[in-house]
């Protein structure tokens, strides 16, 4: 609970920093919006008032956001394609998808430059270049290619969030798995082990605590991924569609609502796999 | 060199656990080769308890992991028992215990002294059996299931010499294990570990950098000296089996570890 007063601080300094940025940002398209349907007889507040709840505004204030949020997620039906909750659940599936094939890669990927010494050298820069390649570029690509084989709807989307999720699980896992040191490694020959004992009883439990940190990174890359892949190709809904939708139509309010309820996407991912690693790091006694 | 004070020890058996004829051991380094070991002769019966004492650089080190098979000599030739090092690793002949305990964080004391059993493939009820007997042999009965992390310095280094001995080799290599502990806490290993000895009949390699740990301890002290490793002198030394601490202020102890300081500083162990 102590920790709740500085949280609650920052919150609230962030919000009223964010209604004047609204209002000084606003208020040129509210005078003209004024100036147009003929009035010129408004005050500082009236102003003030109507540029904080323009209906296309520059930058929608928070209460305007909340508003878009809980007409489209509490008074929308679940299977609704006007509402958030259907579309959050299609870009989740996609991330879920995505990710689960992605961290099963990027483990795959670090066993092997593991166990190949000359892999690490030859195979570790094309996976780098792979990632800096930009993905708002990429994307389309793999999802007309994919389309091209019948990969249609939310699968080409998964591979792109597997795509951006698999390297740093494997830089990660590599740097695990590499983790244990010289004594202990040492000790493991003094019992003659074979390579799969010591990857089983040290080098893998010894990875645990950089397992996590490098699934946090990657959730929340594979719901970028997601995200962007929808942005590219948005018939087929999810939260990049409506963002899409929104920057269409010029309706900033569904584009920030939209962009929130991603954000807590990843927050609860992230959050989730926080808990699993507190939880099993305390039962493995890693004290950091 | 000095005539031998003590009268010859009469060994267990006359039965050379290890055999090293000749051997050098040379890294190759980025500032140029350094020549570890040289020219090292020695003989090692069963039950003797051999301490390895000398400066930094002198090889102690370096002697034991070539025992260990965890480094190759360049030259010369390692007998243990019968057999190349490296065999006799694989026939899991010793067990190594390292200056640091080197205890797994994610295992019980338990778990971590079961460790050798599960890779050399005994059955549950055998290792919980040999774990139990472990932890009493080095007074750690009920810590079974603490964790490292809530076991003091020199209870972790007892976890580590029970694991060591807890699938049974008749050797056992020590590098310093007491190095890192303060003297109260040697003194009272040094005497559980002379106790365990004497209870066993294992031949123990022991390397230190404390003269009167190894003169305590020891049935031969190998005093070594650096810039090429080599052993300078060997001295042998008979006190009962069951000596207590206070041994170290009677006249043959200072004679002994006087002589011990003596081949030391023949050896350049004190110069620059």
């Amino acid at each position: 609970m102590k920790s709740a007063l500085p949280v609650a601080i920052v919150v609230i300094a962030l919000l009223a920093f964010w209604y004047v940025a609204a209002a000084l940002m606003n208020a040129p398209l509210q005078r003209d919006a004024f100036a147009n349907a003929g009035r010129d007889d408004y005050s500082t507040t009236d102003l003030v008032g109507a540029s904080l709840n323009m209906e296309r505004p520059k930058l929608p204030a928070p209460h305007q956001i909340v508003a878009e949020l809980d007409r489209l997620i509490l008074q929308t039906a679940p299977t609704s394609k006007r509402g958030l909750v259907y579309h959050a659940w299609i870009t989740l599936q996609e991330t879920l998808i995505g990710f689960f094939f992605g961290a099963s890669l990027g483990i795959g990927l670090a066993v092997l430059v593991l166990s190949v010494r000359s892999l690490e050298r030859s195979m570790m820069p094309w996976i780098v270049a792979s990632q800096t390649v930009p993905i708002i570029a990429l994307a389309p690509m793999i999802v007309v290619i994919l389309n091209q084989f019948d990969i249609t709807g939310i699968a080409p989307k998964a591979v792109i969030a597997a795509y951006l999720s698999f390297f740093p699980v494997t830089v990660g896992m590599v740097k695990g798995l590499r983790s244990p040191d010289p004594l202990q490694l040492d000790l493991m020959r003094t019992y003659s082990a074979t390579p799969a004992q010591t990857f089983v009883k040290l080098r893998a439990p010894a990875s645990a605590p950089f397992f996590f940190a490098s699934m946090k990174i990657g959730a929340a890359a594979a719901l970028v991924g997601a995200v962007v892949a929808e942005v590219t190709k948005s018939e087929d809904g999810g939260l990049g569609a409506r963002l899409l939708a929104g920057s269409y139509y010029g309706q900033t309010v569904q584009i920030w609502a939209a962009l929130f309820t991603a954000a807590a996407l990843s927050a609860a991912l992230v959050g989730l796999i926080g808990l699993a690693s507190r939880l099993v790091l305390r039962r493995m006694a890693f004290t950091s | 060199m000095l005539e031998p004070l003590a009268k010859p020890s009469a060994v267990a058996s006359k039965f050379s656990v290890i055999d090293i004829a000749d051997l050098s051991l040379r890294f190759e380094t980025r500032d140029g080769p350094v020549q570890a070991l040289s020219g090292v002769n020695l003989e090692i019966a069963r039950g003797e308890f051999v301490s390895f004492i000398g400066p930094s650089g002198c090889g102690k080190t370096t002697l034991l992991r070539a025992i260990a098979d965890l480094e190759s000599p360049t030259n010369g030739v390692i007998r243990v028992n019968g057999m190349t090092p490296h065999e006799a690793r694989l026939s899991r002949a010793y067990g190594y215990v390292f200056q640091a305990p080197a205890l797994y964080p994610w295992r019980s004391v338990a778990r971590n002294i079961a460790l050798p059993l599960e890779i050399m493939g005994f059955g549950k009820a055998e290792r919980d059996a040999r774990v139990a007997k472990g932890l009493e042999l080095v007074n750690l009965a009920g810590f079974g299931n603490k964790f490292p992390w809530q076991l003091s310095g020199g209870m972790q280094q007892r976890a580590s010499i029970a694991r060591a001995l807890s699938f049974d080799p008749d050797l056992l290599l020590m590098d310093e294990p007491f190095g890192a502990l303060d003297e109260i806490v040697r003194d009272m290993l040094n005497q559980q570990l002379l106790g365990l000895w004497e209870k066993t009949g294992k031949t123990v390699l022991f390397v230190t950098h404390s003269i009167p740990e190894a003169v305590f301890l020891s049935t031969r002290i190998v005093v070594m000296s650096p810039r090429p490793g080599r052993i300078h002198d060997i001295i042998e030394s008979n006190f009962p089996r069951d000596r207590a601490l206070e041994i170290r202020e009677t006249r043959e102890f200072i004679e002994i570890a006087n002589r011990v300081r003596h081949g030391l500083r023949e050896g350049h162990s004190y110069d620059e």
